[in-house]
């Protein structure tokens, strides 16, 4: 059995990419997963052509939570909201390069739904009740 | 007599699940007993005794195998009830403790009324907190929280202050699931009836571990599950004073719990058959009392002192940890609970409890990460957002948590 802590997902936990507040952000969203106390919160800024020219995130949690969401906020630079939209979980699994079991998955897969929820939000949607108020 | 170590090692002979290997070839360490117990060939033979020789529903056919259902499962109430110093009438079978704790939340009901007081501690498990949540929004009583001091022991100081003439209900846990503190139980009790409260004790990790006699505590109502003390998932108990029980609502309607039927009306059965509706869990009942006859013939006295070596050793080896954090009280006032962190000591790096947990799980290691059913004492009290949590029981060796606490230094090491 391989380890899921690959030293990639380590070095991320302890030396973590993005993880800054965009105070002039277009996209603002935060959202957890209450039962393991996962917390992320994601900003993004758009240029003119609505592609992500700068995107930051804060958030505590496990090493595969923290992780996925730095490489998942690397991956969206320079993408439209439409190209986005059309990541999926597979996407990010992808990303980590690593078996994720049943009960890490909604670890690994925080980051993207929150991306999920702070397009959603831009683009005028309710959001919903979870979203974290000061991560 | 022999001595804890070769009792262990001859009490493992009874648990064959310890034997298997997970993740691989790893001998698996179980060290998640607060969460739930393994069971003794001795129980799960009686539970598969009884469905290959005898099952047949109780309390209702003039058959033989009805009738040896029945006697069993009533043998099975009565050791059960001896167990922990009850009367037979006294001792309702659940199916786990969050059931018992609804039965006595909901007879609360029609007792409780605008104004009256519920006190609790910061310790609860979500079993003892949302059902009483639930009956002070329905009746209009408020409910209040006794206070621990800095090691997370209960203040009786605080409980003084708290408990007052208003007071109609206190419900405590005799051991913390998260800590290990234990409670001044009767201390406790006595100042509930001083006040003239009733008062109810979540005893779910203090039966499966020590000597617990209901008239010596001279609790009101006690809650545990079988299922953390060697018998089978979906069993529990209910104690209640007679007299109690006799006033409190039942909780489930239907077959077994009446006495007279008419179209319109029904009287309720006998105690302890009034608040055992539908047929009964009657293989996990009789499961419930051959886990009490194994516990019994290691003794509870016993089953502490190997308890308490277990921990005594684990929270000795921890401490000389700089980079691990323990909770809670010192070996000599906790059972065999201990929740840490790894906070990495000086400049350390915080482990997350998810991430200990499942680097230990590689190892074949179980233990425990997360709030632990106390989300309220983990993040408001302790302000964590996790803990991870080891527990013992009768079978864990000093082997097993050596090797648990050496994994540990590998997981520090990891990120340290
Ligand atoms: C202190 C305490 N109370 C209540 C419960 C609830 O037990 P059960 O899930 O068996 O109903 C537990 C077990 O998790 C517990 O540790």
């Amino acid at each position: 059995m391989t380890s899921i802590y690959q030293q990639q997902i380590i070095d991320l936990y302890k030396y973590p990419i993005n993880k800054k507040i965009i105070e002039d952000a277009d996209l603002d969203y935060g959202d957890k997963n209450p039962s393991c106390g996962d917390d992320i919160r994601i900003y993004i800024k758009l240029d003119d052509d609505q592609k992500v020219i700068d995107v930051g995130f804060q958030g505590s949690g496990c090493a595969i939570s923290q992780a996925s969401t730095c490489l998942l906020t690397d991956e969206i630079k320079g993408m439209t909201l439409e190209e986005m939209e059309k990541l999926s979980n597979d996407d990010l699994l992808e990303l980590l390069g690593i078996e994720i079991t049943h009960a890490r998955m909604k670890c690994a897969i925080l980051s993207l739904k929150v991306l999920e929820g702070a397009i959603h939000k831009y683009k005028g949607g309710a959001v919903g009740s979870s979203v974290a108020e000061n991560v | 007599m022999l001595t804890i170590d070769e009792q262990i090692s001859k009490i493992r002979e009874d648990f064959p699940i310890l034997n298997r290997k997970v993740r691989g070839n790893k001998d698996l360490v179980y060290l998640d007993n607060a969460a739930t117990t393994q069971k003794p060939k001795q129980v799960i033979d009686t539970i598969s005794n009884y469905y290959l020789e005898i099952n047949a529903n109780v309390h209702r056919g003039i058959h033989a195998l009805s009738e040896e259902a029945s006697e069993l499962y009533e043998q099975s109430h009565k050791k059960v009830s001896d167990f922990v110093n009850s009367k037979f009438e006294e001792m309702i079978f659940t199916k786990n403790t969050t059931e018992s704790i609804n039965i006595v939340a909901n007879g609360l009901e029609d007792i409780l009324s605008k104004g009256d007081e519920i006190v609790l501690t910061r310790y609860e498990h979500h079993a003892n907190l949302i059902p009483f949540q639930q009956v002070a929004k329905k009746t209009g009583a408020v409910i209040k929280f006794i206070e621990n001091d800095d090691n997370y022991n209960l203040d009786m100081q605080s409980a003084e202050n708290i408990v007052n003439d208003n007071t109609k209900f206190i419900s405590f846990p005799h051991m913390s699931n998260v800590i290990g503190s234990i409670t001044p139980a009767k201390e406790l009790t006595k100042l509930g009836h001083e006040y003239g409260a009733m008062v109810h004790l979540d005893a779910a990790q203090s039966v499966p571990h020590m000597k617990v006699d209901v008239k010596d505590l001279d609790v009101d109502f006690m809650s545990f599950s079988g299922h953390k003390m060697l018998a089978p998932m979906g069993t529990g108990g209910l104690y209640g004073k007679e007299e109690l029980l006799e006033k409190l609502h039942p909780f489930l309607f239907g077959g077994d719990m009446i006495e007279y039927v008419s179209y319109e009306e029904a009287t309720w059965n006998v105690l302890p058959w009034k608040f055992e509706a539908g047929t009964p869990n009657v293989a996990g009942g009789l499961g419930l009392g051959a886990a009490v006859d194994y516990l019994e013939n290691i003794g509870m006295d016993r089953v502490s002192q190997i308890e308490h070596y277990l921990t005594k050793h684990a929270m000795k080896r921890l401490e000389e940890l700089d980079f691990i954090t323990v909770y809670g009280p010192d070996a000599n006032s906790r059972g065999g609970v201990i929740s840490f962190n790894i906070i990495g000591g000086d400049n350390g790096m915080f482990v997350h409890p998810h991430d200990v947990a499942a680097l230990m799980d590689e190892r074949g290691i179980a233990i425990r990460a997360g709030h632990h059913c106390a989300q309220p004492l983990v993040t408001q009290i302790m302000k964590l957002p996790a803990t991870s949590r080891m527990s013992f029981y009768i079978y864990n060796t000093i082997e097993e948590i050596d090797f648990a606490i050496n994994s540990l230094v590998d997981v520090n090491k990891m990120f340290n």
